[in-house]
């Protein structure tokens, strides 16, 4: 298994049965192959949808698409609306799950995910938004890029909030932010504690029932 | 009663130069995007665009990029058009980037009358500098100021001759918003329909917002 795949594997499993759920581009969109057998999740997408499938091929519609314009469909139920509603349902506390890429988090638990000054501007599009707002924030990523911690003590890049996410996917390990500090909850399969001390930025308390990822291969 | 729909040209003649454009659409989904293409043709420059992002370079809105003719874009999302970064960063066009969700606030409160929103997203960010921080029940809000614009271009699924507007599924998007903030509203619409067309309960946009109508089928 790749380690996308067990990245948005591990995240699927923290969708419960009936939640509004709202996908990031990239490595988030995978999560929603992977929604455990017998939930039923509602995906949103800030475009104006409720009820989107996965992209799809053949039969698309110019009038409906994600949020990065690919073509999807909507499924039997679902519901359309402009952007003020969209960004209610985000911002109002109607959203259960946001599942999000990113480029640092920092020990308290704060995300930086929209810019790289002089590198990378795209714009924070519904980040701020959404990770203002939503009930559950999640952010999966991978542990390190380029051999350099994403953990890091502070987040050298602008923060798209300063609200304290959740839980922390990669693919060595399940942080979650807490008061104390991000405790490490979880180990890929495979992966030592010690080889996710080495490659985080910052002090980790290890879980004293720390576990395994239940994910199979 | 003066006949809303005009054709393209006419509709397009009437903004000028340094204008200010309320644009609707998601990744030029939704986008009027005919009307882009005539602002193009009729060479309008120095202008201001409100719009959701800036598209790719060779769709939609993004072509009024690349053909500079843009000095000013508020938007929340130029990730997807290099071009727009390029410019930005020579200084060759200004750009005020807004959380999505604060954009369409913003552009509702402008058409709506009020006179701001108070929005707990960006506080603590870079988004926060030169605003008014207001603390309400132990909670910190930033104050967004309304947008409005000389003109409003959005795209819609059907108009009748009165000018009421619907939208389909994701096309809607920031439509119906920027229909209610533009002083002059030009509606891009797939089907023009008779009047009685369209019942009550699916008008999206009502016709008293809309001034000119337009079709977005060659003929």
């Amino acid at each position: 298994m790749d380690e996308k795949t067990l990245i948005a594997k591990r995240v699927a499993l923290e969708l419960k049965d009936g939640d509004l759920v709202n996908l990031g581009i990239g490595l988030p969109t995978l999560v929603a192959r992977y929604v455990p057998a017998g939930r039923h999740v509602f995906f949103q997408s800030e475009n104006g949808i409720v009820g989107m499938s996965g992209p799809i091929t053949g039969a698309e519609n110019h009038d409906l698409t994600d949020a990065g314009g690919s073509p999807i469909s909507a499924l039997p139920g679902a519901a359309s609306f402009d952007s003020a509603l969209s960004f209610g349902l985000i911002r109002g506390g109607h959203l259960d799950v946001t599942v999000l890429g990113g480029l640092q988090v920092d020990r308290e638990g704060r995300l930086a995910n929209w810019m790289v000054p002089g590198k990378m501007v795209p714009g924070m599009g519904g980040a701020m938004d959404l990770v203002t707002g939503a009930r559950r924030v999640i952010v999966a990523m991978q542990h390190s890029a380029k051999g350099e911690a994403k953990i890091v003590e502070r987040c050298a890049l602008p923060l798209t909030s300063v609200r304290r996410v959740d839980l922390v996917v990669t693919d060595l390990a399940v942080i979650e932010p807490t008061d104390a500090g991000l405790v490490l909850k979880e180990t890929a399969p495979g992966v030592t504690v010690e080889q996710v001390i080495a490659n985080t930025g910052c002090e980790l308390i290890v879980a004293p029932d720390l576990r395994s990822m239940p994910i199979e291969g | 009663m003066k006949n809303k729909l005009v054709s393209l040209e006419e509709a397009v003649t009437r903004i000028p130069d340094g204008a200010s454009l309320l644009i609707g659409g998601f990744m030029a989904v939704g986008g009027p995007n005919r009307l882009v293409d005539e602002l193009i043709r009729q060479g309008k420059r120095d202008l201001t665009i409100i719009a959701n992002d800036t598209a790719r370079p060779n769709n939609g809105l993004g072509k009024l990029v690349v053909e500079k003719l843009v000095r000013r874009v508020v938007t929340s999302h130029i990730g997807l058009n290099p071009e727009t970064q390029k410019q930005m960063i020579a200084g060759d066009i200004e750009v005020e980037l807004v959380p999505q969700g604060t954009l369409a606030e913003r552009i509702r409160a402008g058409g709506v009358g009020l006179g701001g929103v108070l929005t707990p997203t960006g506080v603590g960010t870079t988004v926060e500098e030169g605003k008014r921080k207001v603390e309400i029940d132990g909670v910190t809000y930033l104050l967004e100021m309304p947008i409005k614009a000389d003109f409003a271009l959005v795209a819609a699924k059907q108009a009748d001759l009165y000018g009421n507007l619907t939208y389909a599924l994701t096309a809607r998007n920031f439509n119906p918003l920027m229909a209610m903030a533009g002083a002059t509203v030009i509606a891009e619409a797939e089907d023009i329909l008779p009047v009685g067309c369209i019942p009550p309960d699916a008008v999206m946009t009502p016709s008293v917002l809309v001034d000119h109508i337009v079709t977005s089928k060659p003929r």
